[in-house]
């Protein structure tokens, strides 16, 4: 949906502490692409900021019942973003067209995103946009070993900017590289020291009709890799499933739904291609942690390859034992079922 | 509101139509709101007999879920089916569980 009315897109700059957020954050704000950009920022650094739509947000958090870590609502950002929406309504504030989140280095970036997607106000006035993540080449070895944080803020990522690779040899670069593709190999990277439009990371998603098919083609240029979980201190690793037979959209939505209530704390992504049964156009779902999106669908299929594919990152969860449940769930499709 | 139906429309989960309408407008066969309910209790129905539970739909809008002892719970969607289900079953209604997956494919072979 395009015009004014249509939902804004959010997107959440995190990264562990001093890998560069801010710095990033600026840059983007220089292309007068962003300038009707609004920005909402945990603490003000030492880098500094000079933009017109600039807010700080506090740190209140409220846990929902029975709740999950991700399923928490940031009562502070919700209000903030209530906020700015009511005053861009009202004209006491420019007509900003995005809104972006700095995260704090130590944030799990799951409660945001659940925030934007749940909350029953803002879910209809905004969407949650790309997530960028930037990682410090130096000290990421140390980070992803040492802090789960800086684990999940990869493994949520929908972009990965490294910073600081011309202070590391290259064989350093190369090994952090790889530890971020074991991680999230679905997401584009990115390296500051080389030459990249910094609006690339953020503009273009799965929203805009001229590159969705490309972002999705990416999600699965990796699909045939292994990924190598053990060579990391945390079980946070990565798969692709393929299935030969069209899937049951039904079937998948009860799958998915019971699978993400029991298990969505470690399946921290999930993104596929799927050929649904009954539809001719390829559907592509994606979620993070407990929340899914809304599908959308692709005009064509990207190659000859009509198998569906979905990518999850997971947390110590059997690849084998989710591929089993699919088929199992997908097989009882094709009987006659008890009646409702 | 479903035009053949006549039901109003609720909160939406993602697996419904109604969420992304364009993506199933171009569907093969024409799938109604209720057809489309109807048979998302019946799918449901061969999972949650591995716990001694059914579900149905309920005048297109909620859905009851119940226990073979009589409980019954109305729901919304997807959404609120499971942590309905596992408070009901008394323990977590798990799509990876082995038994599950046995039962699910045993049924299928019958």
């Amino acid at each position: 949906m395009d015009g004014p009315d249509a939902p804004i897109p959010v997107n959440i700059i995190t990264g562990f502490l001093g890998s560069g957020k801010t710095t990033l954050l600026q840059r983007l704000l220089a292309s007068p692409r962003l300038s009707n950009t609004a920005v909402l920022i945990n603490e003000f650094g030492e880098v500094g900021l000079d933009h017109l739509l600039l807010r700080r947000i506090d740190g209140e958090t409220r846990v929902l019942e029975s709740g999950c870590v991700c399923c928490t609502i940031r009562d502070d950002l919700g209000a903030a973003v209530r906020d700015l929406y009511s005053k861009r309504t009202r004209g006491d504030v420019p007509a900003f067209d995005r809104i972006v989140i700095e995260t704090t280095g130590l944030a799990d970036p799951a409660p945001i995103i659940f925030t934007m997607m749940a909350d029953p106000v803002l879910k209809y006035h905004v969407r949650l946009g790309n997530v960028v993540t930037t990682v410090d080449a130096v000290n990421a070895p140390l980070h992803l070993a040492a802090n789960p944080e800086s684990v999940k803020q990869v493994a949520v990522a929908d972009r990965l900017v490294l910073t600081k690779t011309d202070l590391c040899d290259q064989a350093d670069v190369a090994a952090v590289r790889a530890a971020l593709r074991d991680i999230n190999p679905a997401a584009a990277l990115y390296d500051t020291s080389q030459t990249f439009d910094p609006v690339e990371l953020i503009a273009s998603d799965l929203h805009d009709p001229d590159r969705k098919a490309a972002e999705v083609a990416h999600w699965l240029e990796h699909e045939g890799a292994p990924t190598n979980a053990s060579r990391h201190d945390h079980d946070i690793y990565s798969f692709c499933l393929t299935f030969d037979e069209p899937l049951d959209w039904t079937a998948f939505g009860l799958w998915l739904s019971m699978l993400l209530h029991a298990h969505g704390e470690k399946v921290l992504r999930v993104k596929g291609l799927l050929n649904v049964a009954d539809l001719a156009a390829p559907v592509v779902i994606h979620g993070v942690q407990h929340l899914v999106h809304p599908p959308v669908h692709l005009d064509a299929w990207p190659s000859d390859d009509r198998r569906s594919r979905i990518v999850f990152i997971v947390r110590g969860l059997e690849r084998g034992a989710i591929e089993r449940s699919l088929a199992a769930f997908n097989g009882m499709a094709d009987r006659p079922s008890k009646a409702a | 509101m479903c035009g053949l139906c006549g039901v109003l429309g609720g909160d939406t989960h993602w697996s419904e139509s109604a969420s992304a309408p364009d993506v199933f407008a171009n569907r093969r066969a024409t799938v109604t709101h209720r057809h489309e309910r109807l048979r998302r209790a019946a799918l449901a129905n061969t999972v949650l007999d591995h716990y001694g539970m059914s579900l149905r739909d309920w005048q297109g809008a909620s859905y009851v879920l119940a226990t073979r002892t009589g409980r019954t719970r109305v729901i919304d969607n997807l959404a609120a089916l499971w942590p309905v289900a596992n408070d009901l079953a008394g323990r977590v209604c798990d799509p990876l569980d082995p038994t599950l997956i046995a039962a699910l494919q045993g049924a299928r072979r019958r």
